[in-house]
């Protein structure tokens, strides 16, 4: 049994790594908000599996927030950066405050 | 407890816990926003639901059973609004590799950003400077 | 606002209770007189802050369609969950995708959000854009192995639009839907 637990962390916990990875590297907003949503889910899914493997039940509340919190961030930064996109005139959402890309920034200095 | 249920709990937790370990090599491996999504999302949906699944046998309890069920129901409910919000502005920014696409049906329907033309980061500078927006 | 029968009214929010109800319940995860009130008060209070357009118009629910739509459904999940999973392992990178359009047939806010749900949950499949009024999903598909697939995939989400109707849809959806058949527009 041991060595079926250190391979169900093992696995949960490659994923986590795998998403960070994801994460760290975007290059883009969204990659970064796709890659937040998985890691939550994991992260879920290791409380869970811890909480199968250890059989305590306290944590299963925790589990519930989790879950919900990662609907609510990535639908948040998907409707903030819709949103910007709809309001812009000129399509790329600059003239109402999305971010100046780094290129431009030394380009202009 | 039997030693059959915790078999059965072992394989379910065994195999959701693989299926996470997939969508974080699809995040890493996979060209494109959209197809980013498609391995952040889905592998979860199956592999949540099998941990979920594991847990419950494990824990015995109805009250436990409940929750575990809650959670995936709420997950069920929630990963296909958030995909299809982030899917869409992942589309209209042009986050797609579009030499990897077979067929594009959407295209020319006026749902694209026009000065976009690859696979740029959102906050990158067009590549056409021609058709810049107010410049 | 338009004023409707006292008896619309009821029928569209009596499911909303009972839904909020079973989560505060699960939520505290004991059945308990107090749960139960407290839970009714809440979702009051909610549905009355809150208030919902209404979608269930016409709804029936066919409890074999439904059983034939469910098992379908987790089959699928599994099959592509597999073939999603194998494209994040395999050594030569991932196939080719698509984004396609599939003109559905049923005409009702429910159905077609049901659809949506449904083709976006199993793997392999993402929803682009929905377009109510011509009743167009676009989607984008994973892994497309040639035109052909293109082809069969597409298909399949009117398979899983049929059996949603089925199980869902009022008299006249299902009619409409069979009608089309008959005619001889490309149906799976």
């Amino acid at each position: 049994m041991t060595i079926v637990e250190s391979a169900l962390y093992a696995l949960i916990g490659g994923g986590a790594l795998l998403s960070l990875v994801r994460l760290a590297r975007g290059p883009s907003l969204l990659d970064r908000v796709v890659a937040t949503d998985t890691l939550l889910v994991i992260i879920a899914a290791g409380l869970a599996v811890h909480a199968a493997l250890v059989q305590d039940p306290t944590l299963l509340p925790v589990l519930v927030v989790v879950a919900l919190l990662a609907f609510v961030g990535s639908v948040s930064v998907a409707r903030y950066v819709g949103g910007m996109l709809l309001r812009s005139r000129t399509g790329d959402g600059r003239d109402v405050g999305l971010p100046v890309a780094a290129e431009e920034r030394e380009a202009s200095s | 407890m039997t030693a059959l249920a915790d078999v059965v709990a072992f394989a379910c937790l065994l195999a959701g816990a693989a299926l996470c370990l997939t969508a974080g090599l699809g995040l890493v491996r996979f060209p494109d926003v959209l197809s980013r999504m498609h391995a952040g999302t889905k592998p979860q949906v199956l592999g949540v639901l099998l941990v979920m699944v594991g847990a419950a046998i494990r824990l015995d309890g109805w009250a436990n059973a409940w929750m575990l069920l809650l959670v995936a129901a709420f997950q069920m409910l929630t990963a296909p609004v958030s995909a299809h919000l982030i899917s869409r502005v992942a589309y209209r920014r042009r986050h797609v590799r579009r030499d990897l696409l077979l067929v594009d049906e959407f295209a020319g329907t006026g749902h694209q950003d026009r000065v976009y033309e690859g696979d740029e980061p959102g906050d990158a500078p067009p590549e056409n400077p021609a058709v810049r927006p107010g410049g | 606002m338009t004023v409707e029968p006292a008896a619309t009214r009821l029928r569209h929010q009596v499911p909303l209770v009972v839904w909020l109800v079973l989560v505060w319940m699960l939520l505290w995860g004991t059945w308990s007189w107090a749960n139960l009130l407290s839970g009714l008060l809440v979702a009051l209070t909610v549905l009355i802050l809150l208030p919902l357009p209404h979608v269930i118009d016409g709804t029936r629910v066919r409890p074999v369609p439904l059983l034939v739509f469910l098992g379908h459904f987790v089959v699928d999940l599994f099959t592509s969950g597999a073939e999603v999973a194998w494209q994040a392992l395999r050594p030569g990178g991932v196939h080719r995708t698509a984004i396609v359009q599939v003109q559905l047939r049923a005409d009702s806010d429910l159905l077609l959000t049901l659809v949506a749900e449904a083709t976006s949950l199993v793997p392999g499949s993402l929803v682009l854009d929905l377009d109510r009024e011509h009743r167009v999903i676009t989607l984008h598909l994973l892994p497309v192995r040639d035109l052909a697939d293109v082809e069969r995939k597409k298909a399949h989400v009117l398979v899983v639009e049929r059996r949603l109707v089925r199980a869902f849809g009022s008299a006249a959806d299902v009619a409409a839907l069979e009608g089309t058949r008959r005619e001889g527009v490309p149906a799976p």
